[in-house]
């Protein structure tokens, strides 16, 4: 599947194109086919997020999970900091990442 | 420690209100992400895999009590309770909300601080020893001519677009503690046979993809022309150096094509043609920043402190440094415990070394490229009240220069650029050598972890270093060894192919036991290394 990720451009989050909106949830992506261009020309200039740009994922266990590890990291957040994390209670949530 | 004076203050001032003008057109849609870009990465603010990041300048690593508290109630206040000191002697905020920049800036510069130039194709925040002024073996203290040329950088108009970034260190003594030769520019203060000052001046150097040692284009620079040929080494720079491909864009491979000789002989007849120009400042210049730099009052003490105490005796001898005042020594504050985060500090960990240095160091710190912080004078008298306070809150680990004092970068955690994660390697580094108790048994030994080829952590130059690198989307990891940052400059060499996370800690395994079972009287792994070569190594790592 393609998905869209970027960041708020207020905040810097790290954020993912949901369908209708930006969650700071991988997991709520949705596969944007073919219109991922289009998506991203249209919530850039609403200045809805910075920096944006479509990668692979696949489905898996029910969430979403991006083909590059860079972009794993960017969904979860620090490894080394599993309380800056956006699973702060579950301190092998990077292992998620490799 | 230099303070600024009225137009120092109003020009960071007005940077402050130009980038909050900058920053609302953006949030407001008047201004595109492209033409932002540049405008805030002039201001340090880079936009990394999490949020943005920002970068401080602190010249030289030098800063006060005031300037940390701040730099601590900046952590809390706009990111998430810590900071990373950097190899280049900066902090760097990973959590930074672009709403919020310009008011975070307006605090910086209410304490003399600020984020101009430590990103973009400019002259960044010039690097020194951060022993500078406390060491026993320096000539003078050079942050004077660190401070003159980084008032020639800041905001100079023919210097704010380059080919690409530009480093520049400044030492002087004999030992080298700022990895000079690995920089654009590396400047040594030396005396001549008549007993006069100049400078040395090595061009060329970097690390990055393709890591260069700066040759010496010229011995002795008189003081009074120091700005004048930097002028000139930086002009023809920015005339030839290579504007069409960034990855040959730095100065090293200008230099480098060129030939020393050729780039020097540029340099010299530019500088002959600007010797007359007025560019220098006149020396009167520099003898008023010197008096900012004066010794503080010292006082006569205790030249030994009691040792009985094992863990404090090992601590006296890992992390301080001999003083030129022999009641005095330089305290190592060590921001690598076991499985930490090397160069991480929290906010309450900047307040207590504010606090002691205001207690104990004259209000002084240093930021070490070593992701340390240095208290230049405390009192031998002081060391162990010192010792128990910094023990008490984690930052007492008796390790600078061990194995478990490694430079990692942020690595893939955190850095848009990373190929690989760095930290988790030095972590799990430091506690399977603490664990071992194999770390004092080894000594010496510069370990430094990259997490790309851009070298932010300066692993071309580790005894041991890594490199972190992509294999078709998982991490890998090259090691080199024989590297130096230090007067022995050297530049590490790969062993072979690469290995996973756990194949490397491994691999760091074997060749310090290569090394235990090789060593000969007094030799560190360096010595070892460049005794016996590399063969013995490759054989235990691939035999």
């Amino acid at each position: 599947m393609k998905i869209l990720t970027g960041n708020d451009l207020k905040t810097g989050e790290v954020i993912w194109w949901d369908g209708k909106g930006w969650s700071r949830y991988v997991d709520d992506a949705v596969d944007v086919g073919e219109r991922g261009d289009e998506i991203l020309a249209r919530e850039d200039a609403a200045r809805r997020v910075n920096s944006g740009y479509a990668i692979e994922a696949t489905k898996q266990d029910g969430g979403v999970r991006p083909a590059h590890i860079k972009d794993r990291v960017r969904a979860l957040g620090p490894t080394v900091r599993p309380d800056l994390t956006l699973k702060p209670a579950d301190p092998e949530a990077g292992n998620w990442v490799i | 420690m230099y303070l600024y004076d009225s137009y120092d203050q109003a020009m960071v001032d007005a940077r402050v209100e130009e980038f909050r003008d900058q920053a609302q057109r953006r949030l407001e849609g008047r201004i595109t992400e492209e033409q932002f870009r540049p405008l805030r990465l002039m201001n340090g603010l880079y936009l990394q895999l999490h949020a943005y990041m920002l970068r401080v300048a602190i010249p030289y690593g030098t800063l006060n009590s005031r300037q940390m508290h701040m730099l601590a109630d900046i952590a809390d206040k706009y990111d998430r309770g810590y900071g990373h000191f950097t190899t280049r002697q900066n902090i760097q905020y990973n959590w930074i909300k672009l709403e919020e920049t310009a008011d975070l800036l307006a605090d910086l510069a209410s304490v003399e601080m600020h984020a101009i130039q430590t990103s973009g194709n400019c002259i960044r925040n010039i690097s020194s020893d951060h022993f500078a002024g406390a060491a026993a073996d320096e000539l003078v203290d050079p942050r004077p001519y660190a401070e003159l040329l980084r008032q020639w950088s800041s905001f100079h108009p023919e210097f704010s677009f380059l080919p690409r970034k530009f480093k520049i260190a400044v030492i002087a003594s004999d030992t080298d503690r700022a990895a000079m030769r690995l920089h654009d520019i590396g400047i040594q203060i030396v005396k001549n046979d008549a007993g006069e000052l100049g400078a040395a001046f090595y061009v060329g150097g970097g690390m990055g993809r393709t890591p260069m040692i700066a040759p010496m284009i010229r011995e002795f620079v008189p003081l009074d022309q120091l700005v004048t040929y930097s002028e000139a080494c930086l002009r023809v720079y920015n005339r030839y150096g290579r504007r069409d491909n960034k990855y040959k864009a730095r100065i090293k491979i200008l230099v480098h094509e060129l030939g020393k000789n050729e780039y020097t002989r540029q340099v010299e007849e530019e500088f002959k043609h600007l010797l007359d120009q007025g560019v220098e400042p006149p020396l009167a210049e520099l003898e008023r920043l010197k008096p900012f730099f004066a010794d503080p009052d010292f006082v006569d003490g205790p030249k030994t402190a009691d040792r009985s105490d094992p863990d404090f005796a090992l601590w006296v001898e890992r992390n301080t440094h001999r003083h030129k005042h022999d009641s005095y020594v330089s305290a190592v504050i060590s921001l690598k415990p076991v499985a930490g985060i090397p160069g991480d500090a929290s906010s309450e960990q900047m307040h207590l070394m504010a606090d002691l240095a205001k207690a104990y160091s004259f209000d002084e710190m240093r930021v070490m490229h070593t992701q340390n912080v240095v208290l230049p004078h405390v009192r031998i008298a002081d060391l162990h009240a010192l010792w128990t306070k910094l023990e008490a809150a984690g930052l007492g680990s008796p390790n600078l220069d061990t194995i478990e004092d490694i430079i990692a970068c942020p690595g893939l955690d955190y850095c848009s650029l990373a190929n690989a994660r760095s930290i988790p390697l030095a972590q799990r580094i430091s506690t399977r050598f603490a664990e071992k108790g194999k770390t004092e048994q080894l000594g010496e030994l510069k370990l430094k972890i990259s997490g790309c080829i851009n070298a932010c952590g300066h692993h071309h130059a580790g005894h041991i270093g890594i490199l972190g690198v992509d294999k078709k989307g998982t991490e890998n990891y090259q090691l080199l060894l024989g590297g130096s940052e230090a007067e022995d400059t050297a530049l590490g060499k790969i062993t072979g192919r690469g290995f996973d996370e756990d194949g490397v800690i491994d691999a760091i395994e074997t060749v310090t036991d290569i090394y235990l079972d090789k060593r000969e009287d007094g030799e560190r792994f360096l010595d070892t290394y460049r005794r016996i070569g590399m063969d013995p190594f490759k054989e235990a790592l691939y035999d």
